[in-house]
């Protein structure tokens, strides 16, 4: 019993790390209609960032970890937005093929790039929040997998109210629906869209960190395997869909770990594309999405 | 069309003259030696180790006069640990770069990826710490001078049994990588034959993060020790989630553990209570070893060497010892002067290549202590 509970807990911190990257492939989705490939290298350069950050400050203190992530995400806003002016606003209403090959070439060439800066060796990422174990009737949860639940939530439920509740969101969501309405009726959409890169890339770069506090083995190829099942994470609750990015997500990460902890590990990661060839074939809208009626 | 016709002739005639002047380099200056070694990627420590080790050997060579009245000129090549580049790099060596023997490398998958192309080229390559026998099943060309896994599985199961008085252990391999495979399959028969039980059986794949599932089924499986036959990477992360889950029996694995990174990424504390088996400890007093230490410290800003420095040294001084007992570098007879190395004193102990190519070396197993790595004690072949 204890050994199903752990493995809970496992899958499910598991689970929060995914959903945390899919919030921002699908916040990109959801405004622009456009699956943003290099999502998962502006995440790696996130926990870049947060590595040289922590350099100069002390370790396992609150302090720096706060102060390390909102760094981080904030370069990595930055970065977004400098991506989308140079590689993808040059190709608004071009066919949305001619954008996902840009955005595959961004990828790799962040990676690339990351390679030549950093060189290829991994290097340990620092503890930067204060690490303890929580003991409970012989199950273990770390202050780094809390970190990240919490920390999803809060992100979560931010996204939620800026895309719900402020007017930069109902612009999104205007933008969403008809661009050129959205223009009409007074949106800055070239604003407006990098204002959302710029929010997708904070998701990736707090991603980052908090994948680096988990799994202290950063190196520049590092976001390529959690990107793409993140991406299947957005796809499988409903791609567009805030909430489903989060369901993917914590589904995904409790199946995982469950093929895992049954004996086929070797299969760990084409667990999360059989859930993606699945999820198309049986209800392409994800779990939350709904089916939108094309119009003849 | 004339103009076509001009340039195809031109183009064929350069091509012509380039191939007759590439030639055998048995003429040439220097006796051209390749390299090829995980200089950067997942075990790039193994790499550089064991090209310093090879670097400083060579330069001593060429201090000392170098070898048959030429220097030796060192061609190395980074393979990134990645699959794949190590067999393009051996072919490059071999072929435009006409090197005369070829020296790598230290992960065995690496090493079987390039040695039948040395073997059909008849170059012989001498590996300096892959531990998986199949290396030099590959063919007659192939050899290496440290121990292999049969030996290295067998002495952790004595160690499990007798040092960690472990009856039942459980073992974490990593399916992607031979020397895993093997060592793990060396170390299982041996320890089940003496009476002990493996518990749990447990596999990932290099490069994986998240072992906390494997590591929770382990943990349930309550056993006494737990074997990680990984690479250091691997390792590293592997330790400290098992600390973290509350894992406080010990730790063990073979030579893939041995690297400075080990500590850095799973931290000093949960490498409290883990050993390792591996070829050479820079704190021998044999005054060979004293010597080395103290010419790769002058050469690398004060570094201590590990076993893959010591061992990449040694592979060089196998060769060049070879060389100078044959009077060429000409095949089969360099092959067959290597084959005959006897008693050739390395800095990582004495060194005979049997008929199988291998050498019986002494192992020593390493503990880590206040977050600096200590040697325990010597097993002897």
């Amino acid at each position: 019993m204890t050994e199903l509970l752990q493995q809970l807990i496992n899958g499910l911190s598991l689970g929060a790390i995914y959903a945390l990257i899919a919030l921002g492939y699908t916040m990109v989705y959801g405004v622009l209609r456009f699956i943003n490939f290099a999502h998962s290298d502006v995440f790696m350069v996130g926990a870049f960032a947060g590595y040289f950050l922590a350099r100069p400050l002390p370790t396992d203190s609150v302090f720096t970890g706060v102060l390390v992530l909102l760094g981080a995400m904030a370069i990595c806003a930055l970065l977004g937005v400098v991506i989308e002016k140079l590689a993808y606003r040059p190709l608004r209403g071009r066919s949305t093929l001619t954008v996902l090959i840009t955005a595959i070439g961004v990828s790799l060439l962040l990676q690339n790039l990351g390679q030549r800066i950093f060189g290829a060796n991994p290097r340990s990422f620092p503890a930067l929040f204060p690490v303890h174990q929580f003991h409970a009737g012989g199950i273990v949860v770390s202050s780094a997998q809390i970190m990240v639940f919490a920390v999803a939530l809060v992100l979560l439920f931010l996204l939620r109210h800026v895309v719900l509740h402020t007017r930069t969101g109902t612009a999104m969501r205007a933008l969403s629906f008809n661009p050129v309405a959205a223009s009409l009726v007074g949106v800055n959409n070239d604003r407006v869209i990098s204002f959302t890169f710029a929010l997708g890339s904070a998701l990736a770069a707090a991603g980052g960190i908090l994948y680096a506090s988990n799994y202290p083995s950063i190196d520049p190829l590092m976001g390529t395997l959690p990107g793409m099942k993140a991406f299947v994470a957005a796809v499988l609750g409903g791609i567009g869909n805030i909430a489903g990015a989060a369901v993917g997500g914590l589904v995904l990460g409790l199946v995982e770990t469950a093929v895992v902890a049954l004996g086929g590990s070797t299969y760990r990661d084409a667990v999360a594309f059989a859930v993606l060839i699945l999820i198309l074939l049986l209800r392409p809208e994800g779990l939350l999405g709904r089916r939108i009626a094309e119009k003849a | 069309m004339k103009h076509l016709r001009f340039s195809l002739v031109a183009v064929s005639l350069a091509g012509a003259l380039c191939v007759a002047g590439c030639g055998k380099s048995g003429g040439g200056a220097t006796i051209r030696v390749g390299e090829y070694a995980s200089l950067t990627g997942k075990e790039a420590t193994f790499g550089t180790s064991s090209h310093e080790g090879t670097l400083l050997a060579v330069d001593e060579v060429n201090a000392a006069g170098g070898v048959l009245g030429k220097k030796l000129e060192l061609i190395y090549e980074d393979n990134r640990s990645t699959p794949g580049e190590s067999a393009t790099i051996a072919k490059k060596l071999i072929n435009s770069d006409k090197v005369v023997a070829l020296l790598g490398e230290v992960a065995s998958g690496r090493s079987l990826e390039a040695a039948p192309i040395a073997q059909a080229n008849h170059i012989p390559m001498i590996s300096p710490s892959s531990t998986n026998p199949k290396v030099t099943e590959t063919g007659d060309y192939i050899f290496r001078v440290c121990f292999t896994d049969p030996f290295q599985g067998k002495l952790l199961a004595e160690f499990a049994k007798d040092t960690l008085h472990a009856k039942k252990v459980a073992i974490f391999s990593d399916v992607a990588a031979p020397y895993s495979v093997g060592l793990a399959q060396y170390f299982r028969e041996p320890f089940l034959a003496d009476g002990g039980t493996v518990v749990s059986d447990q596999k990932y794949t290099g490069g994986d993060k998240d072992f906390k599932a494997q590591l929770t089924v382990i943990k349930n499986a309550n056993p006494d020790a737990i074997m990680v036959p990984g690479y250091y990477t691997d390792v590293g992360l592997i330790v400290a989630q098992a600390r973290q889950l509350g894992i406080t029996v010990p730790m063990f694995g073979g030579d893939g553990w041995e690297a400075p990174e080990l500590i850095q990424i799973a931290g000093a504390d949960a490498l409290k209570n883990t050993y390792y088996s591996t070829h050479f400890s820079p704190q021998s007093t044999d005054p060979r070893v004293q010597k080395f230490v103290m010419a790769y410290q002058a050469k690398y800003g004060g570094k201590v060497p590990d076993a893959m420095a010591a061992l990449g040294y040694d592979s060089v001084m196998v060769l060049v010892d070879a060389m100078k007992h044959a009077g060429t570098t000409d095949e089969p007879a360099l092959r067959d002067a290597i084959a005959m190395t006897k008693d050739f004193p390395g800095v990582t102990g004495s060194t005979t290549l049997d008929a199988k190519r291998d050498a019986a070396k002494p192992a020593v197993i390493i503990t880590v202590k206040d977050g600096k790595f200590q040697y325990l004690e010597t097993v002897a072949p």
